[in-house]
C-alpha cells in the first residue's frame, strides 16, 4: 500500500483531516528544504509536497514563481531533489509528492521518472499542466511502480470531466479552490462546499483543497467539507521572509504548527 | 495525403495535445466545439470573409519582386504582400477570426500576448472593431525595442502590461497571459497569436490564416500556369509560414522552407532556432521542439527580431520537421538586417525584421538551385515598427 493512501486511512480512522504542506524544494537551498521537511513533519504535516522548479511555472503566482526562480539560481534540479528524498528517507516515513511541469518529467522520460522517483522513496506526483487524458503513458508506469498520480478538480471542471479524473487520481484528489494560479488570498469563493459534494458524488477517494489557502479560518471552514486541506504560497512566504534569519526553520514549523493544530481538532468535530 | 491532422486530441503525430491546467480544460473543449461548430457553418465564413476583404484588404497581392529576382539570378520571386494588410502585418487574419468566435461564445473581455507588438496591435485592433476590452501582455524587453507598436496599442484601446518575469520576452508574456486567464476565464477570450499553444489553438490559427495559402496558389498558378518550386516564409511561433504552407501540403513538388532566428549565430546560446537546435518538450500546451537545457528547463531564446525571439515552435511544423514535408534553415541577426536592406534597394519596400530572415534566406537558395526556379516568399509584415531599433544598429 502507497504511503499517501496509509497516511488517509489513518488520519480517517483518528476522524482528522490531512494537513498537506507544499514547499518549493531548493529555495533558500537543498539543505535547508532537507531540515524543513523534517521540521515539518514534526509540526504535525501529514503530507509534504516538494516543488521541483520550472522555468516557465504557468499555474503559478507571484510568491511560487519567485521561489522557483531562487531554487534554480541555487542549483536546484529533478536528480538533486530526487536525492534529497532519499537521504530524507533515511530519516522519515512521512508521505512525500513531487509537484512540477510537465516538460520535467517528460524531459527526463516518463517510465525513467517513475522508476527513479519510486526508487527514492517519492509517493506521489502532481502535475498541473498535465491533465488526465494526457497522462497515458504516466499513469501507467506510475500504476505498475505504484507510485500515486494525483489530478486536479476546478471550479469550471463539468460533471461530465470529475469521473475520469477521479478514477485516473490515486492517493487524494486535488480540487482548486478558485480560477486562478497559486497564491495566498484574503477570502475564497463560496462554490467549494457545493463542488465538494459534486466530487464526493461521484467517488470516495479523499479530497483536499488548495490554491488560495493561507488562513486558519480558512483552514477551518475548507476541512468542515473536505477531506485536507494545501497550504503552499503562505509558507513558501514565510520561508522567504525568514530567509535570511538563524530561526528560519522554527518560525516555520511554528506558523505550520498553528495551521496544523487547527486542522486536525477540525477533523474531530 | 489527406490532411486529416491533427486528431481529434490535437496531434499532429507525436507533437501538439493539450497540456493545459484543469481549469481551462472546460473552456479549451468549448471552444474545440466552438471551433468544429464554425468550420461548416456558411454564416460564419461569410462573416469573416467579409472582414477579410472590407475591412483588412485581402485578398493582398502577389507581387512578382523583378529587381530583387534579376539580382538573384536564379531565382524568380514573387512576395506574398501580407505587410499591406490593415495594422501591416498577418496577424490580422487570425485576430479577425478569433475575436468572431469569442463573439460568438460571448466573452466580454479579450487578451493576448505579443513579442514584435503586431500581434497586440491586430488583436487591440480587432478589439476595438467589435467594442470588446483589450488587455496586452508583452514582455518588458520587447516594451522598450518595439514601443512604437505599445504606443499604437494604447491609443486603440488596449491596456499594456509589461512582463518583468523571466527573460522578459513573448514566452514570458505567454506565461502571464495564461495566468490572467486562468483566473479570468469565464469572461475572457484568449488570442493567440501563433500556430502554437493548447488545442485547438495551432490548427485553429492555421484555419485563419491559410488564406495567405490559398490565395498565393490560385495567384500563382493564373500568372504562372503552374505551382511554384519553393515557398518561403520565417518561423517563430510559424503562423504566417504555416499559413502559407497549409494549401501547399499535397503539392509534394512545392519545397517548403521555413526560416528560424539564428540571432548571434547557431553555435552559441543566443539564438532560436527551436526546430534545428531544439529537442522535444512540452511549453505552453503543447509537445513541439523546445530550447531547453540537460535538466528540461526553458532557455532564453535570443532574436534581435522580437516576433521571432521565442525558445518553442508550433506542433505541426515540429510535424513537418519529422517527416520531411518542410526543411528548416536559419538567418542570424546580421543576414537580416542586410536581407531588410537588399529588399529596401531592390524593390522599395522596407520588410519587418521577422520578415528580413526569410528574404535573406534567398540568396541563400539563390546559390543552391540548378537553373532556375520560382518561389513564393511569405511578406508576413512591413518594418515601420522597426525603424526606431534599426536605426540603432545599422
Amino acid at each position: 500500500m502507497n504511503r499517501i493512501d496509509q497516511t488517509f486511512q489513518q488520519l480517517r480512522r483518528q476522524k482528522k483531516k490531512a494537513f498537506i504542506a507544499f514547499i518549493s524544494a531548493g529555495d533558500p537551498d537543498l539543505k535547508t528544504t532537507y531540515d524543513l521537511v523534517l521540521a515539518l513533519e514534526k509540526a504535525g504535516a501529514d503530507i509534504i509536497e516538494l516543488g521541483v522548479p520550472f522555468s516557465d511555472p504557468m499555474a503559478d503566482g507571484p510568491t511560487i514563481q519567485a521561489s522557483s526562480m531562487r531554487a534554480l539560481h541555487k542549483g536546484a534540479s529533478l536528480k538533486k531533489i530526487l536525492d534529497l528524498v532519499k537521504r530524507l528517507r533515511l530519516k522519515t516515513q512521512i508521505s512525500l509528492c513531487l509537484m512540477t511541469y510537465y516538460n520535467i518529467i517528460f524531459h527526463h522520460g516518463e517510465k525513467k521518472f517513475v522508476q527513479d522517483a519510486k526508487a527514492c522513496g517519492v509517493d506521489g506526483v502532481i502535475v498541473p499542466d498535465l491533465p488526465a487524458q494526457e497522462a497515458k503513458t504516466l499513469r501507467k508506469a506510475a500504476q505498475i511502480a505504484n507510485l500515486a498520480t494525483i489530478f486536479f478538480v476546478a471550479p469550471t471542471t463539468s460533471n461530465k470531466r470529475i469521473k475520469p479524473i477521479a478514477q485516473a487520481s490515486k492517493g487524494f484528489i486535488y480540487y482548486i479552490s478558485l480560477t486562478g494560479v497559486t497564491g495566498a488570498r484574503q477570502s475564497l469563493p463560496s462554490t467549494i462546499t457545493a463542488d465538494l459534494k459534486r466530487i464526493k458524488k461521484v467517488t470516495d477517494k479523499p479530497v483536499c483543497v488548495g490554491f488560495g489557502v493561507s488562513t486558519s479560518l480558512q483552514v477551518k471552514a475548507i476541512n468542515r467539507v473536505a477531506d485536507g486541506v494545501i497550504v503552499g504560497s503562505a509558507i513558501v512566504r514565510k520561508i522567504e521572509e525568514n530567509s535570511s534569519r538563524n530561526c528560519l526553520i522554527e518560525n516555520v514549523a511554528k506558523y505550520v504548527k498553528s495551521l496544523v493544530t487547527l486542522c486536525h481538532c477540525e477533523g474531530t468535530k | 495525403m489527406k490532411t486529416q491532422l491533427p486528431d481529434k486530441g490535437g496531434h499532429f503525430g507525436p507533437f501538439g495535445g493539450c497540456y493545459a491546467p484543469e481549469t481551462l480544460m472546460g473552456l479549451l473543449l468549448d471552444l474545440e466545439k466552438e471551433f468544429h461548430k464554425i468550420r461548416r457553418d456558411q454564416k460564419f465564413r461569410r462573416e469573416f470573409e467579409f472582414y477579410l476583404k472590407e475591412y483588412a484588404g485581402r485578398p493582398t497581392n502577389l507581387y512578382l519582386a523583378k529587381r530583387l529576382s534579376a539580382y538573384l539570378k536564379t531565382l524568380k520571386v514573387y512576395l506574398k504582400r501580407e505587410d499591406l494588410l490593415h495594422t501591416g502585418a498577418h496577424k490580422i487574419n487570425n485576430t479577425l477570426g478569433q475575436i468572431l468566435v469569442a463573439r460568438r461564445m460571448g466573452k466580454t473581455r479579450i487578451i493576448a500576448e505579443t513579442g514584435a507588438g503586431q500581434h497586440g496591435v491586430a488583436t487591440a485592433t480587432a478589439a476595438a472593431l467589435f467594442g470588446l476590452k483589450c488587455v496586452i501582455y508583452m514582455g518588458s524587453k520587447d516594451v522598450r525595442r518595439q514601443s512604437l507598436n505599445v504606443f499604437r496599442m494604447k491609443l486603440l484601446g488596449a491596456e499594456v502590461i509589461p512582463v518583468e518575469s523571466g527573460s522578459r520576452t513573448l514566452k514570458d508574456a505567454m506565461n502571464e497571459a495564461v495566468r490572467d486567464w486562468v483566473t479570468n476565464v469565464r469572461d475572457t477570450f484568449y488570442i493567440i497569436g501563433s500556430v502554437a499553444g493548447f488545442h485547438p489553438y495551432p490548427v485553429m490559427v492555421r484555419t485563419f490564416q491559410s488564406v495567405i495559402g490559398q490565395e498565393a496558389r490560385r495567384q500563382f498558378l493564373s500568372k504562372e500556369g503552374r505551382l511554384p518550386n519553393y515557398l518561403v516564409a520565417c518561423v517563430g511561433g510559424g503562423s504566417n509560414a504555416m499559413g502559407l504552407f497549409h494549401a501547399f501540403y499535397k503539392d509534394q513538388s512545392v519545397k517548403m522552407i521555413g526560416v528560424e532566428a539564428a540571432g548571434h549565430g547557431l553555435h552559441t546560446h543566443a539564438h532560436a532556432a527551436t526546430l534545428m537546435k531544439g529537442q522535444v518538450g512540452v511549453l505552453h500546451g503543447s509537445k513541439s521542439m523546445l530550447l531547453q537545457d540537460k535538466d528540461g528547463q526553458v532557455q532564453m531564446a535570443h532574436s534581435v527580431a522580437a516576433g521571432l525571439d521565442y525558445p518553442g515552435v508550433g506542433p505541426e511544423h515540429a510535424y513537418y520537421q519529422k517527416i520531411g514535408r518542410a526543411q528548416y534553415v536559419a538567418i542570424d541577426d546580421k543576414q537580416a538586417i542586410a536581407g531588410l536592406k537588399l529588399l529596401a534597394r531592390t524593390e522599395g519596400i522596407i520588410p519587418a525584421l521577422e520578415t528580413a530572415h526569410a528574404i535573406a534566406y534567398l540568396e541563400k537558395l539563390a546559390r543552391r538551385v540548378r537553373g532556375k526556379a520560382s518561389v513564393i516568399v511569405c511578406l508576413s509584415g512591413r518594418g515601420d515598427k522597426d525603424m526606431g531599433q534599426i536605426s540603432q544598429l545599422i
